[in-house]
């Protein structure tokens, strides 16, 4: 792999707090090794802000290695950058060339309100999984695990939705801003499993209520979720979700 | 005299008979007791569940947006527990004995007595969450094996089995939160332990949000606060997670024990630049086919697949014959340090060796030839067939490495360098969990209790789970049995006053130095000092001098941090101050614990104590403690308690 | 939105087939019979109310779902991902069917104002009467500007259904990982045939082409 350094134009947005209206702000930064992750050009970028005497640029991450759903940012229009199924923080900086400009914007949705420069609040999806996505089951309460069998292919489906990581970028992507892809994985993990049966219909029907209650848009099938998913979770859990929902409704829930 | 207050009795019958004579709490009474869980990893999630369960008013704390982002979540291979389902010899027992043995003899054999116990316990309540563990396909619960056993008992999810769990967790939480048992307040900093009469009585956090001090109280307090792995800089740990609820805690009274017990993982994608901020772990499972070497020539800046064979110096087979590349986790660490620092490290920053598939492709590539009676075949055909061999046993991982380096690991060998990724050490507590503060407990990786000098692999999500699910909510109840008469202390008392003008005056103090040197460039430097003096290998010389460093480094600190931004707002540069100023000073204990403990063991080897062919030399006679510190104005005090062994014999890990 | 918009297709469906007569021979009389059918047949009228009600419905929906979609995010972004993560028409479902809308205007204004209000010449059909919409039709389709119009809106069908059928079958629930692929593909053929039988009609009749039956073969 040839490394090569790069200068770049950044367009980044900037806002106080929650009650600011926000502005662009433009920098130049030079020589980013393309080695670095995105949010070390970030750091190179606010360490020099520190020296400057100026105050750095605020975004949430953690893990930095794109697992715990911490990290954000809409990079050129898209949540989490250019990669397919990647987080920002495991977005590396050969994603870019020489010269490029870069605008960097926060996940935008009401839902989600700015926090500060970058970082929004997405506690709304908290609020969701608190209307029903769980299994009410207190500690001491369990079976042995090999009680109930589960078909391989049930719980191998019930996995790879439940490996969202909650970061909200299908909200980010949506022109919608809807939450329909964070929602229906958590109803798809639990849905599928028969430790989840007992509280299938009351969940769907709880979820669906918060998730509107928050601001969140409706689902208009447009995709954009699925393709900026940093975890690559399939719409077809919202087919699972919209059949769930009206099994639930139907049924007189 | 430190007191662990095991129950007294048979090994096995200890945590039953305590179960069976723990004083309780009636539902009335829990209404009215109060409990503060700061963390929201596997142990704190799990805490907090399980007691608002049960009935106490829990407020839980953790500094990200969400519990559920916790560190736990990053954890990949998976959870032990004596299920024994593979019929295959595992027990209770032999998941003790093999904490015990790969703790090197360092932990006590109530606890992880205990801790096995609990184990089968943990997977049938995580079952029950629907954490959708890997199956086989009659429908049955799939294990793997793992370092350090001969049995397989580790549950797993794909290579996501900490995020599994925790979201089990952190589901049940919000349950909780939902059910008005448990307060959730996010983006919320402990910054200090309120003390009334002798007990922990609340916490000062900061609402990270607004920059506010606010005052909580709670009849106890559980730290949930994870490891301090982040004191070396670059570790596998999120770059959040930080030593200073424990911190503040020590500083008030709780003792600190084995703070130099740290363990290094080999296998991690190395550091590509000054510009790093942190690293990342690759499975261990790699070194089963892949042969590791460096250069035979110092500084050789050649393309590794330009180095010819004989000029290559496969040093894992060179200096250990018998196990080749798979010695365990600390000898192999160390061994690609001394490479690297006597020169012939490669890559960019030449702190890396190279971790090659190219005989492993060979090798499947010929033995598929077989298989298939392919007869004679060309070398591509054989290389392809082998790398798909590869890629069906390795492939995610290889993945992982491409899209970190942008390097195609099945043409070019893979860099790896080790890295900091657990931490033994932590708060001292007791058999309860309780630490040396009355009211506080500490849980999961933020205490030292139950992995010794070192931890085996998929220990620490049983460790936290167990903690929080099923410890805790006995032992908790045996304290505040006796409080009940306790009403809940109004926040104006002098003690929360007195707490939330210290927390301030320190914030003050932070941003009034306006000095020159960034919050991050400290803890670059700290990291350093640590990681060269106080890492993989250290020695008493090492270790003065990084004391020296590390207390020049602290009065630099104070005097000439820069820090942008308000009080009274978001500033992230201001956590992370205190964060690191906090570290500064568990540094400092870090090398004093190590220079201390004459002896090697775990992952704490000191040059000066090994055998001739350079393995851990133990010191039982001398050593066989838990250094607990009692921190003072400026200094600390070394409290020993000693350990017995009753039913295991202590005896020399030999890999040879 | 879905079943409104399920119902609509079910609509298209049949007035396509009554369609078809046009580029049959003895198209004429053909057609005017089926369109007498469909105007004097009770059951008929009265779904024409439902199908009027379905129009209505789906046109409000429609609006209503379009201005909470962009109520939910207020603070636009200043960079967007366009055809990189998602269809354009996707995108454009309102300002398609408000073309369409636009369309069904002028098209009920044609051809359905005249023929249940008057207006229409007469013909007889052994002894018969009927409206002559044939007539009215080839009069109409006359002008080349009509023409362009009327395939203008199955342009906008096309890319409409392009989205909404497999949209709508997501919304129902009727997708999975086996039948998804299948559901799309049928969503692609439906949304390009219909429309262009729908385009065919105004251009054969403006350019006076017909299918010759007799001679089918030279077809293939």
């Amino acid at each position: 792999m040839q490394h090569y350094s790069m200068n770049l134009k950044l367009k980044i947005w900037r806002q106080k707090n929650i009650n600011d209206q926000g502005h662009f702000e433009e920098y130049d930064v030079n020589n980013i090794s393309s080695e670095m992750s995105f949010l070390e050009m970030i750091d190179v970028l606010n360490e020099r802000l520190i020296s400057e005497g100026s105050d750095s640029i605020a975004f949430d991450h953690d893990c930095r290695e794109g697992i715990c759903g911490m990290c954000s940012m809409v990079i050129n229009g898209q949540p989490h950058g250019p990669w397919k199924g990647t987080t920002t923080c495991q977005l590396h900086m050969r994603a870019f060339k020489d010269g490029d400009q870069i605008t960097i914007e926060p996940f935008r949705a009401n839902a989600f309100p700015v926090v500060k420069d970058l970082m929004v609040s997405r506690t709304a999806f908290d609020r969701i999984i608190q209307a029903g996505g769980y299994i009410s089951v207190n500690t001491g309460n369990a079976v042995d695990g090999n009680t109930l069998p589960i078909d391989k292919d049930m719980a191998d489906e019930s996995f790879a939705a439940a490996a969202c990581i909650g970061c909200g970028a299908c909200v980010a992507a949506c022109k919608n801003a809807s939450a329909m892809l964070f929602v229906s994985a958590k109803v798809s993990h639990l849905a599928l499993l028969p430790q989840g049966a007992p509280e299938r219909k009351q969940r769907v029907v709880s979820m669906i209520a918060q998730m509107d209650k928050e601001g969140f848009g409706s689902c208009t099938n447009t995709y954009a979720c699925e393709a900026e998913c940093p975890k690559e979770i399939s719409v077809l859990n919202i087919a699972r979700l919209n059949r769930e929902y009206l099994n639930a409704n139907l049924s007189g829930q | 005299m430190l007191d662990a207050k095991i129950p007294a009795g048979k090994l096995d019958e200890k945590w039953t008979k305590y179960k069976g004579t723990v004083k309780l709490v009636n539902p009335a009474n829990k209404r009215k007791l109060e409990i503060i869980v700061v963390g929201t990893g596997l142990a704190g999630s799990s805490a907090a569940a399980s007691l608002g369960e049960m009935g106490y008013k829990v407020k839980a704390f953790c500094f990200q947006d969400s519990p559920r982002r916790a560190h736990s979540i990053a954890a990949q291979g998976g959870i032990n527990a004596a299920k024994n389902y593979q019929n295959d010899g595992d027990s209770v027992y032999r998941l003790f004995y093999d904490t015990i043995k790969g703790g090197d003899y360092r932990a006590r054999e109530g606890n992880v007595h205990r801790l096995a116990e609990v184990s089968t316990s943990i997977i049938d309540q995580c079952v029950a969450q629907g954490v959708p563990f890997a199956r086989e396909y009659g429908g049955l619960l799939s294990n793997r094996s793992f370092g350090g056993t001969q049995v397989q008992r580790t549950f797993y999810a794909a290579g996501q089995t900490g995020q599994q769990l925790l979201i089990g967790a952190y589901q049940a939480l919000e349950r909780q939160v939902a059910l008005g048992t448990v307060e959730m307040h996010a983006r919320h900093e402990m910054v200090e332990l309120v003390i009334i009469d002798g007990k922990a009585r609340g916490i000062i956090a900061r609402n990270l949000v607004t920059g506010e001090l606010e005052r909580h109280f709670a009849h106890a307090v559980l730290l949930c606060t994870g490891g301090y792995g982040n004191v070396f800089y670059l570790s596998t740990n999120a770059m959040g997670s930080n030593v200073t609820a424990a911190w503040k805690a020590h500083k008030q009274g709780a003792f600190f024990a084995n703070p130099c017990f740290t363990q290094i993982h080999p296998t991690c994608i190395p550091v590509s630049g000054d510009h790093q901020s942190k690293l990342t772990l690759m499975s261990e499972s790699l070194r089963n086919d892949g042969r590791i070497w460096v250069p035979a020539k110092q500084g050789d800046n050649r393309p590794a697949n330009e180095i010819p064979e004989e000029e290559r110096d496969y040093y894992l087979e060179r200096r250990y014959p018998a196990f080749g590349n798979l010695v365990p986790r600390d000898v192999a660490s160390r061994a690609a340090k001394e490479r690297c620092d006597a020169g012939f490290g490669v890559g960019s920053s030449k702190q890396a060796v190279y971790l090659d598939y190219a005989a492993a492709i060979q090798r499947y590539g010929k033995a598929e030839v077989s298989k298939k009676n392919l007869g004679n075949v060309s070398a591509e055909v054989i290389t392809n067939l082998g790398k798909e061999v590869v890629k069906e046993k390795y492939g995610n991982l290889f993945a992982m490495y491409e899209k970190i380096t942008g390097e195609n690991p099945y043409e070019v060998p893979m860099r790896i360098y080790p890295a900091v990724h657990y931490t033994m050490g932590g708060l001292w507590v007791d058999y309860e969990l309780k630490t040396t503060i009355d009211g506080l407990y500490a849980l999961g990786e933020a205490n030292f209790s139950e992995h010794g000098a070192n931890r085996l692999g998929a220990s620490a999500l049983m460790q936290g789970l167990a903690d929080g699910y099923f410890v805790i909510p006995y032992t908790l109840g045996n304290y505040l049995a006796d409080d009940i008469r306790t009403t809940s202390i109004p926040t104006d008392h002098p003690a929360f006053v007195a707490a939330e003008q210290k927390a301030s005056d320190r914030i003050n103090k932070l941003m009034s130095i306006k000095g020159k040197q960034t919050v991050e460039s400290f803890h670059k430097r700290l990291g350093k000092i640590i990681w060269d003096k106080c890492g993989m290998a250290r020695n008493a010389e090492g270790l003065k001098q990084a004391i020296e460093e590390v207390r020049a480094l602290k009065a630099e600190f104070w005097s000439d941090v820069r820090i942008p931004g308000e009080i009274n707002a978001m500033n992230p540069e201001l956590d992370k101050a205190g964060r690191v100023a906090d570290f500064i000073e568990l540094g400092e204990l870090m090398c004093l614990d190590a220079l201390e403990r004459n002896e090697s063991c775990g992952g704490h080897f000191r040059e000066e104590y090994q055998t001739p062919d350079g393995e851990a030399l133990r010191d039982d006679e001398g050593y066989m403690y838990v250094a607990a510190w009692e921190h003072q104005e400026n200094s600390w005090n070394l409290h020993k308690e000693p350990l017995n062994y009753e039913v295991v014999k202590p005896s020399q890990r030999s890999y040879k | 939105m879905a079943l409104t918009g399920i119902f609509l297709v079910v609509f298209l469906v049949v007035h396509c087939y009554v369609n078809a007569n046009v580029f049959f021979p003895n198209a004429e009389e053909n057609f005017n019979r089926a369109a007498h059918f469909m105007g004097s047949n009770l059951l008929i009228r009265i779904t024409e109310i439902g199908l009027f009600a379905g129009f209505i419905l789906h046109i409000f929906q429609g609006y209503q779902l379009e201005i909470k979609n962009r109520a939910s995010r207020k603070s636009r972004y200043a960079v967007t991902a366009g055809n990189k993560t998602s269809k354009w028409y996707s995108r454009s479902m309102a300002i398609l069917g408000t073309l369409i809308l636009l369309f069904l205007i002028i098209h009920l204004a044609h051809f359905w104002v005249p023929s249940r209000f008057g207006g229409l010449d007469e013909v007889y059909y052994d002894g018969e009467k009927f409206h002559n919409l044939y007539l009215k039709m080839k009069n109409t389709f006359a002008a080349p500007w009509v023409v362009i119009v009327y395939v203008l809106g199955c342009i906008s069908l096309s890319w409409h259904l392009l989205h909404g059928v497999q949209s709508a079958a997501q919304t129902l629930g009727w997708t999975n990982k086996k039948y998804f692929p299948m559901i799309r593909n049928i969503g692609i053929v439906f949304s390009i045939l219909v429309p262009l039988i729908f385009a065919l009609m105004p251009l054969a009749l403006y350019f006076g082409l017909q299918l010759d039956l007799e001679n089918i073969t030279l077809l293939f």
